[in-house]
């Protein structure tokens, strides 16, 4: 009888074992690339780009007889970040297939993996230096370890500029020329006049005060931690008090970056005048394949905005331990190097690439022009903020500071805590995702 | 009878120990060991650093003392609470009156068993999807502020999120819909459960259908009250779910939503075992008093 | 005279208690299916339609939403056949393990069953969550991860579920029986499997729905324990809904996947309301 409860034990764990492992194929050795990544813009630029990749499903492809498994989970509140750690932190024992072959950054927290074992110099994959002379400094500075050691390649550029809705432009400044337009929008008090005339035209200047967030984060002169202690720089209270101002005077909302609300503005019907954001912002993000959207129409214009700024990026890393090693370099190399294949993407994508000769003689031939932006070829501007990117202030804790600062300033915008309050509300919300940091 | 059957018995009740053992194993492994590996992790300095790896380093009560230092864990204890009571006060009530209404024989209300099925439903719904659901509904461009103006009540969006009460009473509301149905129904049985001599009696005395509901109906629901109370706030305590989602687990504005749950949730998804260990003991001291006190309460009382 | 008012007032007040009992009711109607209605309409409808404004009416996107959805990178699918798996396993490990417990503690006589069963009831109040972090460390000691076992297994240690069962017994399972089988020469294990269960099947059946929907609504653990995409279970998923680049900001996918994750259940409870409405009854008139 005992046996018999035992049996009936084992039977059951042993069933709930066998479906529980039916999530995972295997396959001979190097037959799986995993790539790791937070959305889809990676995965459609090797769908449409990259040679011989087939899509099988939505998370899985085919490059000749590997299969490609994509990953993806939302960024999110470090949702992405504790997934990839907790697998590289199991990566020396998983079975070979089940190992992280390919895991992309971004710049808010590209030092937390640059600067360890996990990642793979890029010089290991056979990729020397000639090979990546094309691309821009600031790309390759941001993932260069501490001891001056290249550890990731990005196809992009992120130099960021204003996307301006040329039909409000029109309307309400009189013209939708990028340098009538500039001149609107030249300096911040500049900015804040021309949002009281949108306001009275019944337009939001711009869809949320964190949309300018990034260009004043931007143009700071201290990184978010020194030493574990957590600075907030002058610039960027700047920003606190001129959004407080934009609120108050209801220029402009207080919605999250990415959610619906703070969305309804790419579409004619959500007037609002402007986004800040780099090139792939105004691809990827704002819904251009949606018909009746602002950017279908074509009708946003581009034009350089209050300050420079540079915003996101995406760098493709190979974790240490990869038995795809020929794979990753040849995906490297085609994506971050390939002229003829980076030229394809700026023209079906409206993207900046990281290649500074191909894009300078781009932005000189006036055969480019943007379908998006109404036929506007903003290469030029692009390739101007890309020179003068400055990334000597980021920290590993960036993408958890920006984003909790944000969170926390909402409260102070709403009128729901005084500056003090909200302030308070940061540091502490800093600290419980960072506990060695301190105020 | 006892005395003459115990020399058969007791050659049988070596299987109630046998029947014990699946239990008993898995309580102690997936329960226990937890427990007390949770207890013991309060006392370390535990947690991640981005990829490396910061203690465990013996640290005594520091964890405890860094909680207590701050305010905190009371606010969030306050919110909790504020927001169970204002779930359960009006879920008590409503279902009191329905419960009462469908098993009044002398109001023969029609369509009981439909009615019926639409107050329990929600009680099935994921939690997590009627958070999300009500989210958007409720969002600043959502369908509720867009169907508020068209019927001219609103002039702009009222941002229901953005404000203390509206948020927790989203929150409430949720948790209301998603019980009240469930608690009619057990009050509903309790009621068809009393003797129905006792009624007639007090009609004859010429009670009116308010007296009778609060001489006789409440005072013998009593136990069922107490067992609907415990439930609902061991329930309450552990709330999480529909805040946790409805407000993207911020507990915005200012934290005013926050749970309790959603505060251990925050250290336990940034790895901090140390700090998320000794919030769970004090979780669970609170849990523990709590109960103990609504239960002698409650016994006093009866006696 | 006072009987006499009373008379009259109460034949005035039965027709206007049932005419408030309707209204009540009617309203409490609509406040619990409003939110149903205009999650059907915006599933039927797609992004640009929405930021247009909310209209009563359902459009004719639904098929292209569910397209979207079918095609995007959520694994709803994969998800719904997890939770269905999880669910069910739970569901039936926790009512066949909890009535052994019931019957453990009722049927025999034993040194320690008041300690036991004092122990349960004691428990019963712990919530899960106080001990989640002992669990995810013992998960991941157990290199248990992604696997659907720390979440099945548990639920066969369910004091909820025991004291359930142990009700419905004290009332439905009379000792005299188990003696008489006991007589006929049946093993224990034999009677508890072919006498104790059947005579159960109205109990369980309503447990079996309890736990199922309770396991197939939580989130907090699996959100713990789940991290490979394909392992997820739908809960996890609506979650990460709310970070809505996911979905690059069409609603008409979020709403359907909604839809996708309550109407299902909806249209089983449908069919099987009544047996619930009286197992939730069932279970409480002993508390």
């Amino acid at each position: 009888m005992k046996k018999k409860v035992l049996g009936a034990l084992l039977v059951t764990t042993m069933l709930a074992s066998m479906l529980a492992g039916c999530g995972g194929k295997s396959a001979s050795n190097g037959k799986v690339l995993n790539i790791y990544c937070w959305n889809e813009e990676f995965k459609s630029r090797i769908t449409d780009h990259y040679p011989n990749y087939t899509e099988v499903d939505a998370t899985t492809g085919k490059i000749g007889e590997v299969t490609v498994k994509w990953n993806i989970t939302p960024n999110e509140n470090n949702a992405y970040q504790n997934n990839l750690d907790a697998t590289l932190l199991k990566q020396e024992d998983a079975a070979a297939d089940d190992k992280v072959d390919i895991f992309l950054v971004e710049a808010d927290y590209a030092l937390k993996y640059v600067d360890t074992e996990y990642t793979m110099a890029v010089k290991d994959l056979g990729i020397t230096d000639q090979d990546v002379a094309n691309q821009y400094k600031y790309t390759k500075d941001i993932v260069t370890d501490s001891k001056g050691v290249l550890k990731g390649l990005s196809w992009q550029g992120c130099p960021a500029v204003l996307f301006y809705n040329r039909e409000v432009a029109k309307e309400v400044l009189g013209s939708d020329d990028p340098a009538v337009v500039q001149e609107s929008v030249k300096d911040w008090d500049t900015f804040v006049a021309t949002a009281a005339t949108m306001d009275a035209a019944g337009y939001d200047m711009v869809s949320s005060v964190n949309d300018t967030y990034r260009v004043y984060s931007n143009n700071v002169s201290t990184k978010w931690v020194v030493d574990n202690k957590i600075q907030i720089d002058d610039n960027i209270m700047k920003w606190v008090d001129d959004s407080k101002k934009l609120v108050d005077a209801g220029y402009a909302g207080t919605h999250e970056l990415w959610s619906d609300d703070w969305s309804k503005g790419f579409y004619p019907e959500g007037k609002v005048f402007c986004y800040f954001g780099p090139a792939w912002l105004v691809n990827f993000s704002m819904a251009a394949d949606q018909p009746g959207s602002v950017g279908n129409l074509g009708q946003w214009g581009a034009t350089v905005g209050p300050q420079g700024f540079f915003w996101g990026g995406t760098w493709i890393c190979a974790a240490t331990g990869t038995d795809n090693v020929e794979l990753i370099k040849d995906i490297m190399l085609q994506m971050t190097t390939n002229e003829e294949l980076m030229t394809g993407i700026v023209k079906k994508d409206d993207d900046f690439v990281n290649n500074k000769p191909a894009m300078e003689a781009m932005a000189a031939d006036t055969s480019y022009s943007s379908a998006i932006l109404g036929g506007q070829n903003p290469l030029a501007m692009y390739c101007e903020g890309a020179e003068s990117i400055d990334l000597s202030n980021l920290s590993a804790f960036d993408q958890g500071c920006n984003e909790e600062f944000q969170k926390a300033m909402k409260n102070y915008f709403e009128g729901n805590a005084d500056l003090n309050a909200a302030l308070d509300l940061f540091y502490k919300a800093v600290e419980e995702k960072y506990p060695e940091l301190t105020h | 009878m006892k005395k003459a059957k115990r020399g058969k018995v007791v050659s049988y009740n070596k299987w109630g120990y046998i029947f014990l053992i699946p239990f008993i194993t898995v309580y102690v492994v997936f329960q226990l060991i937890p427990l007390v590996s949770t207890i013991v992790n309060s006392f370390f300095e535990n947690y991640r650093s981005g990829l490396t790896q910061i203690g465990p380093t013996f640290i005594g009560l520091a964890n405890y003392k860094e909680i207590f230092a701050n305010p905190d864990i009371w606010i969030y204890a306050q919110n909790t609470l504020i927001m169970w009571v204002m779930g359960f006060v009006p879920q008590i009530l409503v279902s009191l009156l329905l419960g009462a209404w469908f098993s009044d024989p002398s109001l023969r209300l029609k369509g009981q068993g439909f009615f019926k099925t639409v107050i329990y439903l929600p009680n099935l719904i994921m939690a997590s999807a009627f958070s999300m659901l009500f989210f958007t509904l409720f969002s600043d461009g959502g369908p509720i502020n867009s169907i508020l103006i068209q019927m001219g009540i609103l002039d702009e969006p009222f941002k229901f999120l953005s404000h203390v009460w509206s948020t927790r009473t989203l929150v409430a509301l949720m948790n209301f819909l998603m019980w009240f149905g469930n608690t009619t129904i057990l009050l509903m049985a309790g009621m068809m459960g009393i003797d129905t001599s006792l009624f007639e009696a007090a009609q004859v005395d010429g009670a009116t259908p308010t007296k009778i509901f609060y001489k006789i109906t409440l005072p013998l629901l009593k136990p069922i009250l107490i067992y609907v109370m415990i439930t609902s706030l061991v329930g309450g305590l552990q709330m999480f779910d529909v805040p946790q989602i409805l407000t993207n687990g911020n507990g915005e504005p200012m934290r005013s939503s926050m749970t309790l749950i959603m505060y251990l949730n925050k250290h336990l998804y940034s790895k901090n075992y140390g700090m998320g260990g000794a919030l769970s003991v004090i979780l669970f001291v609170i849990t523990g008093v709590l109960s103990l006190v609504v239960f002698k309460f409650s016994n006093n009382k009866e006696k | 005279m006072i009987s006499e008012k009373n008379e009259t007032s109460k034949g005035f007040g039965i027709k206007a208690r049932r005419g408030i009992a309707y209204v009540v009711l009617i309203f409490i109607t609509f406040l619990c299916l409003f939110w149903f209605y205009i999650l059907f309409v915006n599933a039927t409808r797609s992004h640009s339609e929405m930021t247009k404004g909310f209209t009563p009416f359902p459009s004719t996107n639904f098929f292209v939403n569910w397209k979207n959805l079918m095609e995007g990178t959520l694994p709803v699918w994969s998800g719904l056949i997890n939770s269905l798996i999880v669910s069910s396993l739970s569901a039936v490990l926790c009512t066949y393990f909890s009535t052994m417990t019931a019957y453990a503690i009722h049927a025999y006589d034993f040194k320690l069953k008041k300690f036991i069963f004092t122990f349960i009831l004691a428990v019963m109040t712990i919530p899960t969550q106080v001990t989640a972090l002992g669990f995810v460390q013992l998960v991941s000691n157990m290199k248990l991860e992604d696997n659907f076992i720390p979440l099945v297994v548990p639920s066969i240690a369910a004091p909820v579920t025991f004291f359930y069962m142990k009700q419905y017994m004290e009332s439905t399972l009379p000792l005299s029986l188990i003696e008489a089988a006991r007589i006929d020469g049946s093993g224990e294990f034999r009677t508890f499997n072919s006498i104790v269960i059947p005579l159960m099947k109205p109990a369980i059946a309503v447990q079996a729905i309890f736990t199922f929907v309770s396991s197939w609504n939580n989130y907090f653990t699996p959100a713990l324990i789940l991290h490979n995409e394909k392992m997820k279970t739908l809960p996890i998923l609506i979650a990460q809904l709310r970070s809505a680049d996911f979905l690059k900001f069409d609603m008409g996918q979020v709403y359907i996947m909604i839809a996708f994750s309550i109407f299902p259940v909806i249209l089983v409870y449908l069919c099987l309301s009544k047996f619930i409405v009286q197992g939730v009854a069932l279970g409480s008139v002993k508390g």
